[in-house]
């Protein structure tokens, strides 16, 4: 259902934008560009600038001299939160107790002055949308975390925001909850169309929302790209550790081949001459059982977890680290089974 | 197997630990006592100056007969100080709300040196004896004539000695950082400083702003010290008159004047208890545990 | 966090009444009353006062009563807070509500309570009196005052004991138990530790009560020898400001200073409940 009269939606770009904390640098220089309409999600560990970039789009923070922000055309820099007109969806939802629902959603309405009829309108509209138009009238402590976060975004698009920010909505939900919003949220912020940036530490929430997916760690963009790109083609180790988990071949050089304790890789193409000692990374749900007598690795098996889906079995002995293998549900291997892994050949990554 | 046997067993037979009968029975019946006789320290004598009031005869006490005779001329000869005390109460409220809950309010928010040394110094006027904040003001002010012969001398004494207690207990409840939140989702949502301030920030501040008005209006009314030294024949509270009375007349109308002490306090008090107030006027922890889980809700 | 929501101008704004109200009807004042207590040559008015006999027994008799009732409160306090904290019984709230009541007594008020118990009509002098013989009247002396100082002592800091004992953590108690500690021990090695920097802060605001309390003393005899009875004297009957001014700038150095010692001993929690 797309809501009556969008704005046209608006490009971002950040430029040399840095901050510093009390002599603390927490962001180092970033330059970022958001398209208009596009979803970015802004993913890391907790410390890692990624609300503080947030917080520098929406207004409540100011970036160090030399930073400059602007949403299309307009140069916002100077411009505190209450004049940039985003909508903010907060952490906690930051709903007003004092309020009911409807009073919620319609604040930034009757701020504006918007005559009370418009706003009672949109005000259902928007319920509507929401399905919360049972919930009108209620004070906010008798809703359902559920339904906050639902009345916290509904109060950000009744403004009709150029930009909407949320930072970690889903995170103050428990986790079954989250994965059934989190699809919701998908394919509202597709329907609505607006500029979205979007913070969270959850690589599920930001392979299935984003666009694109900015990772970030100690105040530093490691690497930005598509879901499949930051997953399948990491730029660093970071990237790599951080979003899905992350096998590690290490071994020596030889003949085009990675020769490691339980056999032999053949190295990925492109693979930096650096030095004899190499190391080739891979996930653990591209490698595949096989033979023994014909497997690039051998090894035997530490330990097995049984997960529902999948099996994750820990096998050592084929690589100095201990390797993690993924494999479909209905397997059971006893300790010390000795086992062969192949990896398909486009699985294997080179990292700096 | 005999000398492992014989390792576990004590070296010499051990002495029979001491032990009265329910040591714990005995220190908890202690408690009771001393907590028991405390009560009945604080409040027989409340009960007592009660009865002396109503009692036609103190001497002879209750068998001489119940009257209201000393309440009543207590009251046509006092009851322009007990509305004297009603007055300041409620302009000392009035002063103190409009300058100690913006106070409040910033001194939470700011986090800065500067406004703890400001906190530091607004807290004096209580830690330092009320006698010398008197004498100060008469040193300064006491050649005003008008001035110090007004009811506005008293009020200014009690807005001094009070207004900490308002602006800490409004700053108890600005300092939560949800507050913070919800001012910075109202700004996101266009309101300027003014607007916030007014639909989000004193909305929200309420229990501490009723917690500080309760601990005011309570101070106020049997505030003494100060308003002693301050007072004139035509600016007495009730605490002076009290005092007057105690000192010159019989026991009887000392008593039932402090029943009428006791009827203004009570219902400020009871409002108190109630909400969880306690003495610094800062809203309890249990109380704020208690309207916090009442706001926990159901899964969808 | 720098805090783009609060603007300097609206920061000013909002403290300056209240800090209007402070400066001209406190600090000012107070500042002057300091001049005036120097009487044009501070260090010679000061040294003469603080030499004098008489003053300076005063004020010893008022920090030593001070510091009595400060030790009987804090003992009294701790073992009736215990108490009520912990336990739950029937009319517990109308219990706390009695003992909580005289928190709003002017000291006129706990003078007359004090008379009612001690004077010469009193409880106890009756009780007394029955049991051997001897009427006990005690109110118009320092014993008098003491049993008032207590009176209005034990409410605040019995409330202060339950605050800190609520938030005790019982699995601390229950560990010392299993490893065999009597309830002596447990009170000693893990109860009154973690009371202590609550039971140090209720202390310090007692003892700065009981020092500048003036209207107990007032009502129960103008002649019981503590300090503030002693600076009304000298303002009212002998009229020299300047000694009462100085006398006052004493009592308040004393009182801030064993105000700020316990801050330092136990951190903020002085501030939270002065």
């Amino acid at each position: 259902m797309k809501l009556a009269s969008v704005p046209a939606a608006v490009p971002i770009a950040l430029t040399q934008c840095a901050k510093t904390f009390r002599g603390t640098r927490v962001l180092e220089p970033l330059d970022l560009h958001i398209g208009a309409g596009e979803t970015l999600v802004l993913l890391g560990p907790s410390g890692c600038g990624k609300t503080t970039t947030l917080r520098m789009i929406a207004g409540l923070e100011t970036p160090d001299a030399g930073g400059r922000i602007a949403f299309g055309a307009d140069d916002v820099t100077a411009l505190p939160i209450e004049k940039r007109q985003v909508g903010m969806v907060f952490q906690s939802y930051a709903l007003f107790p004092n309020l009911t629902v409807r009073g919620n959603i319609g604040y930034g309405l009757k701020i504006r002055r918007v005559p009370a009829e418009t706003v009672r309108q949109r005000v259902d509209e928007l319920l509507g949308m929401m399905r919360l138009t049972a919930h009108a009238d209620k004070p906010i402590d008798q809703l359902s975390g559920g339904q906050r976060q639902r009345v916290a975004l509904a109060r950000a698009l009744a403004v009709q925001p150029r930009v909407l920010l949320l930072d970690e909505p889903l995170t103050a939900l428990d986790a079954r909850l989250r994965d059934a919003l989190r699809s919701q949220m998908n394919t509202l912020l597709r329907e609505l169309g607006i500029t979205t940036v979007y913070v969270t530490h959850d690589q599920a929430e930001a392979m299935e929302l984003g666009d694109r997916i900015v990772v970030m760690s100690a105040g530093r963009i490691e690497q930005i790209g598509s879901p499949r790109e930051i997953y399948y083609r990491p730029a660093n180790r970071t990237v790599a550790q951080f979003v899905g988990t992350i096998n590690r071949l290490a071994g020596e050089r030889r003949d085009g081949m990675l020769t490691t304790t339980g056999g032999a890789v053949p190295l990925p193409a492109g693979s930096t001459h650096a030095s004899p000692a190499h190391e080739i990374f891979f996930r653990p749900e591209d490698a595949y059982l096989a033979d023994p007598a014909h497997a690039q690795l051998r090894g035997h098996i530490e330990s097995t977890a049984f997960l529902g889906e999948r099996t994750r079995l820990t096998v050592g002995g084929a690589a100095p680290d201990a390797l993690l293998i993924d494999v479909a549900g209905r397997v059971e291997l006893a300790r010390g089974t000795p086992v062969g892994i192949s990896i398909a050949q486009d699985a294997l990554i080179a990292l700096s | 197997m005999n000398s492992i046997t014989a390792s576990l067993q004590p070296a010499a037979k051990p002495r029979p630990r001491l032990r009265l009968p329910g040591a714990r029975t005995w220190l908890a019946a202690g408690q009771w006592f001393v907590t028991l006789l405390l009560c009945a320290f604080l409040i027989v004598p409340v009960v007592m100056s009660i009865m002396a009031g109503l009692t036609v005869n103190y001497f002879k006490g209750v068998s001489s007969g119940l009257t209201l005779r000393w309440l009543a001329e207590v009251w046509t000869q006092y009851h322009g100080s007990v509305f004297l005390s009603l007055e300041v109460a409620a302009a000392t409220l009035v002063v103190t709300l409009l300058t100690g809950v913006p106070a409040g309010y910033v001194l939470a928010r700011s986090k800065t040196r500067l406004s703890r040394i400001i906190e530091e110094f607004l807290v004096l006027p209580i830690a330092l004896p009320g006698l010398a904040s008197a004498l100060a003001l008469l040193v300064v002010y006491g050649g005003f004539t008008v001035f110090r012969m007004s009811v506005a001398f008293i009020v200014v004494g009690h807005v001094v000695f009070t207004l900490p207690f308002m602006v800490r207990a409004v700053a108890a409840v600005c300092a939560s950082s949800d507050l913070r939140t919800l001012e910075e989702g109202a700004a996101s949502l266009g309101a300027s400083f003014l607007q916030r301030f007014v639909t989000i920030v004193l909305p929200n501040a309420r229990p501490g702003i009723v917690a500080g008005a309760l601990a005011v209006l309570t101070l106020s009314i049997g505030e003494f010290n100060l308003t002693w030294m301050l007072h004139t024949p035509d600016t007495k509270t009730l605490p002076v008159g009290l005092a007057d009375t105690y000192a010159s007349l019989r026991i009887e109308i000392g008593s039932a004047y402090t029943i009428l002490f006791f009827i203004m306090t009570m219902p400020l008090l009871v409002a108190m208890q109630w909400l969880g107030v306690d003495a610094t006027g800062q809203r309890s922890a249990a109380k704020k545990r208690v309207t916090a889980s009442s706001s926990k809700s159901p899964q969808p | 966090m720098n805090d783009i929501t609060f603007p300097l101008r609206w920061r000013i704004a909002l403290i300056a009444p209240a800090l209007a109200v402070f400066i001209a009807f406190w600090l000012l004042p107070m500042g002057a009353l300091a001049q005036l207590s120097g009487d044009g040559h501070a260090f010679a008015t000061y040294r003469a006062m603080l030499t004098n006999p008489r003053y300076m027994s005063s004020l010893g008799a008022t920090v030593l009563l001070s510091a009595a009732v400060t030790a009987a409160t804090l003992v009294l306090s701790v073992i009736a807070g215990l108490l009520l904290a912990r336990r739950e019984f029937a009319l517990k709230r109308t219990l706390l509500a009695l003992l909580t009541f005289p928190l709003a007594f002017p000291g006129v008020v706990v003078g007359f309570m004090v008379i009612m118990l001690a004077g010469r009509q009193g409880l106890i002098g009756a009780l007394s009196l029955k049991l051997t013989g001897d009427r006990w009247v005690f109110a118009y002396s320092m014993s008098g005052l003491f049993l008032g100082y207590l009176y209005f002592s034990i409410p605040r800091v019995i409330v202060t004991v339950m605050a800190s004992a609520t938030k005790l953590d019982a699995s601390l108690e229950e560990a010392a138990r299993s490893l065999g500690a009597s309830p002596w021990r447990i009170m000693r090695d893990v109860v009154l530790p973690a009371l202590s920097p609550g039971l140090i802060a209720a202390g310090a605001v007692c003892f700065a009560t009981a020092m500048g309390a003036f209207g107990t003393a007032f009502t129960l005899a103008t002649d019981i020898d503590v300090l503030p009875m002693t600076i009304y004297t000298e303002f009212t009957l002998n009229a020299n400001m300047v000694t009462a001014a100085g006398l006052s700038i004493v009592l308040g150095l004393v009182t801030w200073a064993v105000l700020a010692l316990a801050r330092s001993v136990s951190g903020s929690a002085v501030a939270a409940s002065a």
